[in-house]
């Protein structure tokens, strides 16, 4: 094994951009889980976002967008769940489930005129002056535009729920929304709102799969980062800061896992492919182990005005 | 003083199958305590939802100061001056004491100034909170004061609360009383909704009664007595329940020094609970809410395994055993949660039957059912308790409160348990079937079971507890004999009102 050949500037930097899909999904998630709704469709509208920005970043030449065409492919089908859920009060699990199903098989069908062709893709940003620093500026301030918006995001997340107060009517009909609704709140609309921001941002993550990480479409390309983004929720315990630690850290996992098969560890490249997802495991159930971690209190519980 | 408020003209509402308001009609005047009085089902909740914009009325009108109201939602509601102390309260355990009073508001301030107001009107109505707490971890007390400042917050001009005593100790319904006084006295009107019948002749100028959507009467409660207000509530004269002469034998249920851990973050450990209870005697265990009740019966049906020697049934060491072996020892329990625990909601009465009492009744053979005896045992409980349903082949969440409650608390009985203990045995019970439910206790003592009654509901464990004691934060103060106690002694008992003194001081 050759860990001189793993340079540390270059890791860091794909770090970043392997972390970028996940940390968009999660993000969303995270607010729509805050709202109180549990969408397992996570997957299914990554990898709508993944196939629809592809198809339109192609059919265009325009990455940028490519990448709206994702929020909004994502946002579209994220409706479909809001409808069944908030109006027709389906089982919120179940109908997650089939939202990935769907947006597994929609992707395929739309996907299969598009294998085999390289996508244009979005330029790297040269920050002036940042960039051009030793190491760091490599590491952190040549990347393009979607990693720094990810961040923007997790910073803007992280200040709505905090400061504003649609971000705390937000978090109250998550904790209670019977509470929430006999003081006057629009819990429907709230959630509604909500599962559409979450869906757009997963079309994001999708996107940047297929533009940017690898760039090109293959069918079921996200290959579980959907799962992922929502087990980092829950490592997260719905916090917007350890989002971005817990999607960098799988992120991480999964680029030196790469780099050690590319240095001949000695290990079988199984084991190293599947370790990212082990080690969320064993995260996950360490952090269950510690006990309650602050999930909404009203998280998956279906709501009905009626009494 | 005599001017009207509100005025309510004909509201009519109804749902599907039953009509919750049947053309009701009365007046509330500016810097009145009115008393909104009915059983469970009588319409209370409906009336004050269309008041508060939360349910728009089918037919009738409101004015406010003579001008038409008809508000759309409750924001539209508090602009007209009203505000609503809810009593399933409507807070968010996650979220902080100012952030819950800012999500009651239509126009709240910046976070600092809200704190800084909080904190001023809390000190004025002598109701002290810190802004910053989590709402979770206040006691029930407490939370009503978050409920109560935020409609204070709003200088409101009708204040309605529903049910606002049944989770405070005696002494925090003193201090409660002390600020709707004053609120009286500075002009808001209060609509009080209640069936406490001795609180509201103690408080209330007015009282409506409401009995099955209709208004029955307008009457002043001071000038009657407690018994005519409960019969025009029901409207029929009903029993009140009559304790036979007991003889105590020998001690049945003896708890010593029982410490459980608490299963989760919003439930209450176990603290060195010790008590035992002799055959032919009641003993009733007081407290406020949220202080260790679930927990002890959990603790004492089997649902949450003790540690050895801590529960002895009849001299006989329990503590290690599961609910189903304690039933076969003669320990019988019905928990509190009717739907749901005591009860599953969508199984039939004879399937109910069944899950308590397959085993003491025969009612299993080598792993199968015996449908036949399972019905006829259904029927007994039915006929021995007046359970008012179409037949035992009806889903359990079908019956009404009353019934269902008689039902389960019928199945216990009717299994001829050595102990019986009872979480809440006639909670949102109708007066004729809590009646009723507390006749059976007491004729079940009288045959030499030994009975432990777990309620909020004082009056109830006075009536008919021999001993009384009380939980506070998971502790069990000394049972003492019903015959020496106040109110005040049992609220002192309770842990008086909580930390009301000291937080005054503070600021």
């Amino acid at each position: 094994m050759d860990l001189g050949s793993i340079s540390v500037v270059l890791l860091v930097a794909s770090i970043m951009v392997s972390a970028t899909p996940i940390l968009l999904a999660a993000i969303g998630e995270m607010v729509v889980e805050k709202a109180g709704v549990l969408n397992l469709g996570v997957e299914g509208m990554m990898i709508t976002g993944a196939v629809v920005g592809f198809a339109f970043a192609v059919n265009s030449g325009s990455p940028m967008f490519g990448f709206v065409a994702a929020a909004l492919a994502g946002a579209l089908l994220s409706s479909a769940f809001a409808l069944l859920t908030q109006f027709l009060l389906s089982n919120q699990v179940a109908t997650g489930l089939g939202l990935t199903l769907v947006g597994l098989g929609l992707s395929s069908l739309i996907g299969k005129p598009y294998e085999g062709i390289k996508s244009p893709t979005l330029p790297k940003l040269d920050i002036p002056i940042l960039s051009d620093l030793p190491v760091v500026g490599r590491m952190l301030f040549s990347h393009d535009i979607m990693v720094y918006l990810s961040l923007l995001l997790v910073v803007c997340v992280w200040a709505f729920l905090k400061y504003t107060r649609a971000g705390l009517i937000l978090r109250a009909v998550g904790e209670s929304h019977d509470s929430a609704h006999a003081l006057g709140y629009r819990v429907v609309r709230v959630r509604f709102l909500a599962i559409l921001f979450g869906g757009a941002c997963a079309g994001l993550g999708g996107a940047y799969l297929s533009l940017v990480r690898v760039p090109q479409w293959t069918e079921g390309m996200t290959a579980g980062a959907g799962w992922i983004a929502l087990a980092i929720v829950v490592f997260a315990s719905w916090r917007a800061g350890r989002i971005l630690v817990g999607a960098y850290l799988f992120g991480g996992v999964t680029v030196l896992q790469l780099n050690l098969q590319a240095a001949g560890a000695n290990v079988p490249v199984a084991l190293l492919s599947a370790s990212p997802y082990l080690i969320t495991i064993l995260v996950l159930i360490v952090i269950s182990a510690r006990g309650a971690h602050g999930a909404p209190a009203s998280l998956a519980r279906p709501f009905h005005a009626s009494s | 003083m005599a001017d009207t408020l509100l005025s309510i003209t004909g509201l009519t509402k109804a749902y599907p199958g039953v009509v919750a308001n049947d053309d009701v009609s009365f007046d509330i005047r500016t810097g009145e305590i009115h008393a909104l009085l009915g059983e469970n089902g009588a319409g209370k909740s409906t009336l004050v939802k269309m008041i508060y914009g939360l349910v728009a009325p089918d037919r009738g009108s409101m004015r406010i100061d003579g001008a038409a109201f008809a508000p759309g939602s409750p924001s539209e509601a508090r602009q007209s001056g009203v505000a609503m102390v809810f009593q399933h309260f409507s807070l968010f355990d996650a979220l902080d004491v100012a952030e819950n009073v800012s999500l009651g508001m239509d126009d709240p301030p910046k976070p600092g100034a809200l704190a800084a107001r909080i904190r001023d009107v809390s000190e004025a109505y002598g109701l002290p909170l810190d802004p910053h707490r989590l709402v979770g971890t206040l006691s029930a007390g407490e939370r009503q004061r978050v409920e109560i400042i935020r409609c204070l917050l709003q200088d409101p001009r009708l204040l309605i609360m529903d049910e606002p005593t049944s989770v405070l100790t005696p002494q925090e319904v003193e201090i409660l009383f002390e600020t709707l006084r004053k609120l009286k006295t500075e002009g808001t009107a209060i609509l009080y909704i209640s069936h406490k019948l001795e609180e509201i002749r103690t408080l209330c100028d007015h009282a409506t009664i409401l009995r099955r959507g209709k208004k029955v009467a307008t009457c002043t409660p001071a000038e009657e007595t407690a018994r005519k207000l409960a019969e025009m509530m029901v409207g029929s004269s009903f029993a009140t329940p009559v304790a036979q002469s007991r003889t105590r034998g020998d001690v049945l249920l003896e708890i010593r020094s029982l410490s459980l851990p608490a299963p989760d973050a919003f439930s209450t450990p176990l603290r060195d609970v010790s008590f035992a209870v002799a055959a032919g005697e009641v003993l009733g265990i007081g407290g406020v809410a949220g202080n260790g009740q679930d927990e002890l019966l959990a603790a004492l049906s089997g649902e949450r395994i003790a540690p050895a020697g801590t529960v002895a049934l009849k001299g006989k060491d329990i503590a290690r055993l599961g609910p189903v072996a304690r039933r076969d020892a003669g320990l019988l329990s019905g928990p509190e949660e009717r739907l749901g625990h005591a009860a599953a909601p969508n199984m039939s009465l004879i399937e109910n039957g069944v899950l308590t009492a397959a085993r003491r009744e025969n009612l299993v053979s080598r792993g199968f059912i015996g449908w036949g005896d399972a019905r006829r045992f259904a029927e007994r409980v039915i006929d021995a308790f007046d359970v008012r349903t179409p037949g035992p082949g009806v889903a359990a969440r079908a019956l009404s409160g009353g019934n269902l409650q008689k039902f389960v608390v019928g199945r216990e009985i009717l299994q001829r348990p050595d102990v019986l203990v009872l979480n809440q045995p006639t909670w949102g019970v109708d007066a004729a079937a809590a009646a009723a439910i507390r006749q059976a206790i007491l004729d079940l003592a009288a045959k030499g079971a030994a009975i432990v009654v777990i309620s909020q509901d004082l009056d109830e464990l006075m009536e008919i507890s021999d001993r009384f004691a009380a939980l506070n934060e998971g502790r069990l103060s000394a049972a003492r004999p019903v015959a020496e106690l106040d109110m005040e002694k049992i609220g002192l008992m309770m842990g008086g009102a909580h930390d009301m003194e000291v937080a005054h001081d503070v600021h």
